[in-house]
């Protein structure tokens, strides 16, 4: 037990170590992720403004502002730039393995150098982010009470863990398929919609906002900012807790049943 | 006990056959038609602890599919393999901690960094102990010359380089068995010669056991005793290297000068390979050396003369080039069709 956290230590050490060999890139990158938050928010300033009515759907502008922002922050959690694509290569090209014949387990040793380039990620990304939290300060609620804080603290994790599970698990489907790149361009689409970074999920008609709710994509974006909108508390809070929890814990199981079966079949096919 | 030990060992892989032509891809993607290639049928051999083998065989033969196994990458379709009592494509991590398997320029480091980082988290992943880990790392890059070098990233390393870095990485742990899958594939003469004399020094040190692939029978010649030839997937040879030319090769090759000036009707004694006169080199089957010889020498004055067996490498070549005639008699392709709807 110990030993193993020792090793998942130094395959988070090492990929640290990795990124920041190109930090020049990875600063400019990170950077440009931005422009798009920003153009974002001037264009629903747009919307409201032309809008006749002050609030669209239960949200004022401000409330829409702050929405996006915290869903922003959620993606920084929840998304995996690469990794799906990461793994379909590995099994084209038979990297893959290199984790069969070591005494290693590739999902956990891909977990780990992911919170590696997250890290290094956050590290890039707080001053951008900041900044820009303190351009549109006026827009922004007060601060939570520390139940929502602990909340969106935890939902955030568990988008990471959602976001990184799902990847994971289309990355997996290039043991049947070798290229998942149009699969990962579908998942990318839905993902958009479905995961409230486009509006908010509560805009949707009923009864599909409520079909979205018990989604895992609601978890990637929507949920955590949500949350800290104080959106959901007390019984409401802890079920929705409950159920993302849970999909953590199918979606890990269908990543190990997949991993296993995919190997099989690599083993099959020959590679 | 033998460190390896096969039995009947057979893999069949299915491969989407395509066809040639546009409408043919098209007519794919609604049913395809995928061939049974039997890559591995019935390989059976032991090999002991300590030895170093040599696994030939021409490209397809089924070489690299059998170590595939061994390593637990893939599972068979048929047969037994154990490995250090182990059964390869079980898996474990303590079979997984005991072998190492190096395939010609597949990567295990980390390419953007330097090859001490790979070095560390292997001494991690493998649970090596400090001091271990430094008295290992030391005589191994002492060995292969390249202790300034595993500070470099590896994306700036020479391939000669890389590839000696790849056998430490490999080798850190200390591993009983290694499988080696054209180690030297690619590489400069100079690189090619540092890792054979790398590989059999720490062989011969250590006793491991080690499962040798490779087209260059220098490789082979320099390295082991004992030589495995697979050919469409079922074993044709299991014995001394020294045997193959005894097994194989039909003929040998008589090397004379002759005082004075060469005759020219040499042809009738056998094929004249290289004519530099006074010198020729003839071959001459086996059993027609005793009196060829005699012949030679009986009407010729000759100053010097002595027959050679063939390089093993012609022969192994020759070996690959003439059909198995296995005493089955079934045909070397035997792909089976099988249509399916999808």
């Amino acid at each position: 037990m110990l030993a193993a956290l020792r090793t998942n230590w130094f395959i988070l050490r090492t990929g640290i170590e990795e990124r920041l060999v190109y930090r020049g890139d990875f600063a400019f990158a990170t950077l440009v992720r931005f422009l798009p938050i920003v153009t974002q928010i001037f264009l629903w300033g747009a919307i409201y403004g032309s809008a006749s009515r002050k609030t669209l759907n239960g949200y004022t502008y401000a409330e829409m502002v702050s929405y996006y922002l915290l869903a922003m922050v959620a993606r920084a959690f929840s998304s995996m730039p690469g990794l799906a694509s990461g793994i379909a290569r590995d099994v084209r090209d038979g990297t893959v393995k290199k984790y069969l014949t070591q005494p290693v387990d590739m999902l956990g040793f891909l977990f780990w150098h992911r919170i590696a380039h997250k890290l290094v990620y956050y590290a890039v990304a707080i001053g951008p982010f900041a900044f820009v939290f303190w351009l549109l300060r006026d827009y922004l609620p007060g601060w939570p009470d520390a139940t929502t804080l602990a909340a969106f603290v935890i939902s955030l994790v568990f988008a990471f863990l959602i976001g990184f599970l799902m990847e994971s698990l289309i990355g997996l489907v290039a043991f049947w398929f070798l290229e998942v790149s149009s699969l990962l361009f579908i998942y990318m689409m839905i993902n958009f919609f479905l995961s409230g970074h486009m509006i908010p999920l509560d805009w949707l008609p009923e009864p599909l906002s409520l079909w979205c709710r018990y989604l895992p994509f609601s978890y990637l974006a929507y949920f955590p900012s949500a949350v800290l909108l104080g959106k959901f508390a007390g019984a409401d809070l802890a079920r929705e807790l409950a159920i993302e929890a849970l999909w953590v814990v199918v979606l890990l199981i269908a990543n190990q049943i997949a991993f296993a079966r995919g190997v099989r079949r690599y083993g099959a096919f020959g590679g | 006990m033998p460190a390896i030990a096969v039995r009947d060992l057979s893999k069949t892989y299915r491969v989407y056959r395509k066809k040639e032509g546009l409408l043919a891809s098209l007519s794919g993607l609604l049913r395809r038609q995928h061939d049974e290639v039997r890559a591995v049928r019935g390989v059976s051999f032991d090999i002991e602890q300590g030895e170093m083998v040599a696994f030939l065989g021409p490209n397809g033969a089924g070489k690299t599919t059998t170590l595939k196994l061994l390593s637990g990458l893939i599972y068979p379709t048929g047969g037994t393999a154990t490995v250090l009592g182990f059964t390869p494509w079980k898996r474990e991590n303590a079979y997984r901690r005991r072998f190492s398997l190096i395939m010609g320029q597949k990567n295990q480091l980390w390419w953007d960094l330097p090859a001490q980082e790979s070095f560390r988290l292997h001494k991690e992943i493998y649970r090596i102990g400090d001091e271990d880990f430094r008295n290992r790392l030391d005589e191994l890059t002492g060995l292969l010359e390249v202790r300034k070098l595993v500070g470099r990233p590896v994306r700036e390393l020479s391939l000669g380089e890389r590839m000696r870095m790849e056998l430490i990485a490999a080798l850190l742990h200390s591993p009983e068995v290694l499988y080696l899958d054209e180690p030297t594939i690619g590489l400069d003469v100079v690189s090619q010669r540092k890792v054979q004399e790398f590989l059999r020094y720490y062989q011969r040190e250590r006793r491991i056991t080690v499962l040798l692939t490779s087209h260059y029978m220098k490789d082979v010649e320099a390295l082991c005793r004992r030589a495995v030839i697979i050919d469409g997937g079922r074993v044709r040879h299991d014995g001394p290297l020294a045997d193959i030319i005894d097994r194989f090769s039909t003929t040998k090759v008589i090397d004379i000068q002759f005082g004075g000036t060469a005759p020219s009707d040499l042809a009738r004694y056998g094929t004249v390979l290289e004519s530099t006169p006074p010198r020729v080199r003839i071959e001459v089957p086996r059993q027609q050396i005793p009196e060829v010889l005699a012949a030679l020498l009986a009407k010729h004055t000759v100053e010097d003369i002595s027959v050679e067996d063939r390089p093993l490498e012609e022969v192994i070549t020759e070996l690959f080039t003439t059909p198995d005639e296995e005493p089955d008699g079934e045909a070397r392709e035997t792909a089976v069709t099988v249509a399916e709807a999808r």
